[in-house]
């Protein structure tokens, strides 16, 4: 995954496709997301003024979805399910493992419907069903 | 010799068991033994422990292996399974596996048959049959047919589909929505990605003869983020169903409008909720609506809106083509048609089971399921959900029906049932749902809100060992408070796993001594 570093013109850019589409901003958010990797505080301004909305507005939908970040990610991102069905394949002793290997780079999520085929783990973008240390390793390395 | 089709499936679950390098290996040998084949990258037949299911076209039937690693590819050469030849893999043909053989697929009936982006082939397995049929009729003849059939949402509340359409076709305005509600945020449930991934057009076909029926001209598909593979398929068949005419300004040239707009969900379980799903397609914080208005009165952007899951607006093309008796035929009670069960978590044969309405949960988990992953014995249930309730095996004999399960203390939810074996701990699993719901709730309203947080540590307090008998006073009162004061299903139903774990499993809760039993 790689994004490109902040400027006024990219966001912009990003930005402009969706005037037309009625209630941007969350989208508005994601792409800003998909093209820098997270959401600067720059771009929260900018989103109130191209849309017309207030910056507490979209300061609140920002803060309000877990995949919606602001600082600039981390080198690998790992998100264990941590949801019933990969609770039951032994996902809890996995988190404490990849936690442990992998620090702050490993955050929980719930449920990727991969529930028959758990612990489901998925790095970069990329899922891996029965998981395991190594199988997890080898998508790191 | 003709081209040989091998249908490998590209669908989430079999990808990350890895069939794709399963086709990629496949491809490599084939091409260095001077063999043509053609790759279909079709959707799995739900039969996930068994993926990567290769399947080899032999004449008219489909031969299959699995699960296949990329190791065991040589092998499968040499073994000639390119004419079908037989294997310690070989299931034989795919039609007469028991498995799938004895289920009754009739929303899931394409799904890794065809291949799925394929407008051709969806045809050619019935496709666009219920719409055209559809389209001859009036938008209240298509609601009759759909009401007369008894399907229910099958996202959970199991709502007759029928009024909710009548609903909105009776409230007049110029704009109306379809909102298929994509969100499918349970733990082990999964049959809406499949299906969007397997046969997108199916949904899309349900969508539209929605929008015919009421009078609505645009849709929108709300599909969670975890489900980038989903998003990415049912996209690319918007675009195809675009390009065929099936969607746009006239649908299948009758001169009415109908286009779907996909939003992807930012990763709030709460969006889920059909009113929170709405705040969230509109650009905003995902909290929830308070009822009345209903969506089909006042929806999304103020307008009347069709809100449906999936599975039940992919439904509706077989309600349509083989019309509602036969789709009433099957089920039970007020519970008709067919339901995709799901069997998740530590479950041996885990997978997609659609059948009659009525089948027993035994049947399920000891039948299809074939019992627990781990060899040891099945201790705990949860059915629908991290809402939903946790049985014992003693409850094995409870038939799966709406209103059999909310006899029972629990519901049906989306039909997603998870396996536990003897590890579980059922204060542990009480104290998540309360836990989860901290994490989740929206915040609107207080019972959700602060009860979550209360009801997590209470149950911690019971898991220390601290004196059970006023522990266990204090969570009943707080389920209570939160089963009636709660906006919503998200803390209404939250005491549902908890008081279910509470009464069927007592002994994981008294006399703890700290933490452990």
């Amino acid at each position: 995954m790689t994004h490109s570093s902040w400027s006024i013109d990219a966001a912009t850019a990003v930005l402009q496709p969706l005037s037309a589409e009625p209630g941007p901003v969350l989208i508005a958010l994601q792409a800003i997301q998909e093209e820098f990797g997270y959401v600067p505080t720059q771009a929260v301004t900018l989103i109130a003024s191209t849309f017309n909305v207030s910056r507490a507005d979209v300061h609140g939908v920002l803060t309000f979805y877990h995949d919606l970040r602001t600082t600039p990610p981390l080198e690998h991102e790992i998100k264990i399910c941590v949801a019933e069905a990969c609770q039951a394949v032994g996902s809890r002793d996995l988190e404490k493992v990849l936690k442990t290997t992998y620090k702050d780079q490993v955050c929980d999520a719930f449920c990727f419907g991969n529930c028959a085929l758990g612990p489901a783990v998925m790095v970069n973008g990329k899922l891996i069903g029965r998981a395991t240390p190594a199988k997890v390793a080898e998508e790191v390395k | 010799m003709s081209v040989i089709k091998v249908y490998i499936p590209g669908d989430s679950a079999a990808v990350s068991v890895g069939a794709d390098e399963v086709a990629l290996e496949i491809s490599r040998l084939a091409r260095a033994s001077k063999i043509e084949i053609e790759v279909i990258r079709n959707g799995t037949r739900g039969a996930l422990w068994l993926e990567p299911l290769v399947e080899v076209q032999v004449g008219d039937d489909r031969i299959g292996y699995g699960p296949v690693s990329v190791d065991d590819v040589a092998e499968l050469f040499a073994s000639q399974f390119l004419s079908g030849g037989s294997h310690s893999l070989c299931i034989g043909k795919v039609s007469e596996f028991h498995w799938l053989a004895s289920q009754d697929r009739i929303t899931f009936k394409r799904v890794g048959l065809v291949d799925p982006l394929s407008i051709s082939d969806y045809q050619a397995h019935g496709g666009w049959v219920g719409l055209q049929r559809a389209l001859t009729l009036s938008g209240a003849e298509i609601i009759a047919e759909v009401s007369e059939s008894g399907l229910r949402g099958r996202g959970g509340a199991g709502f007759p589909a029928g009024i909710k359409w009548k609903t909105v076709l009776e409230t007049e305005n110029e704009t109306k929505y379809i909102c298929c509600n994509a969100d499918e945020g349970d733990s082990g449930t999964y049959a809406d990605r499949i299906l969007m991934e397997g046969d997108p057009f199916t949904l899309i076909e349900g969508m539209t003869i929605a929008g015919i029926a009421v009078g609505a001209q645009e849709g929108y598909v709300y599909i969670r983020s975890e489900y980038p593979a989903a998003i990415a398929q049912l996209s690319a068949a918007i675009l195809v169903a675009r390009e065929f005419g099936i969607l746009g300004s006239s649908v299948l040239g009758s001169g009415k409008a109908f286009d779907i707009k996909i939003r992807a969900g930012g990763g709030s379980y709460v969006c889920g909720e059909e009113t929170a799903m709405l705040e969230s397609i509109e650009g905003k914080r995902g909290v929830v609506r308070s009822k009345p208005p209903l969506p089909a009165i006042s929806g999304l952007f103020g307008k009347p809106t069709v809100i449906n899951n999936v599975l039940t607006l992919a439904s509706v093309p077989a309600v349509l083509a083989d019309g509602a008796a036969s789709y009433k035929s099957r089920g039970v009670g007020r519970s008709l048609g067919t339901q995709v069960f799901q069997l998740a978590g530590n479950v041996k044969q885990g997978g997609i089971v659609e059948t009659g309405f009525g089948v027993s949960l035994g049947e399920l988990i000891t039948g299809y399921g074939a019992g627990s992953l781990s060899g040891k014995a099945i201790k705990a249930v949860q059915i629908g959900g991290p809402l939903g309730a946790y049985f014992a095996p003693k409850n094995f004999d409870l038939p799966m029906d709406y209103e059999s399960l909310v006899a029972a203390g629990g519901m049906l939810g989306h039909g997603g049932i998870v396996i536990f074996d003897t590890d579980v701990d059922l204060a542990i699993q009480a104290k998540f749902a309360m836990e989860f719901c901290a994490i989740e709730s929206c915040g609107k309203c207080t019972p959700c809100r602060v009860g979550s947080t209360r009801g997590a540590e209470t149950i911690q307090r019971i898991i220390d060992g601290e004196e059970f008998e006023p522990h266990k006073r204090l969570l009943l009162d707080l389920c209570e408070v939160m089963t009636d004061g709660s906006l919503c299903a998200m803390g209404g139903l939250t005491p549902m796993p908890v008081m279910s774990a509470m009464i069927n499993f007592p002994e994981d809760f008294e006399n703890r001594v700290g933490g452990t039993k």
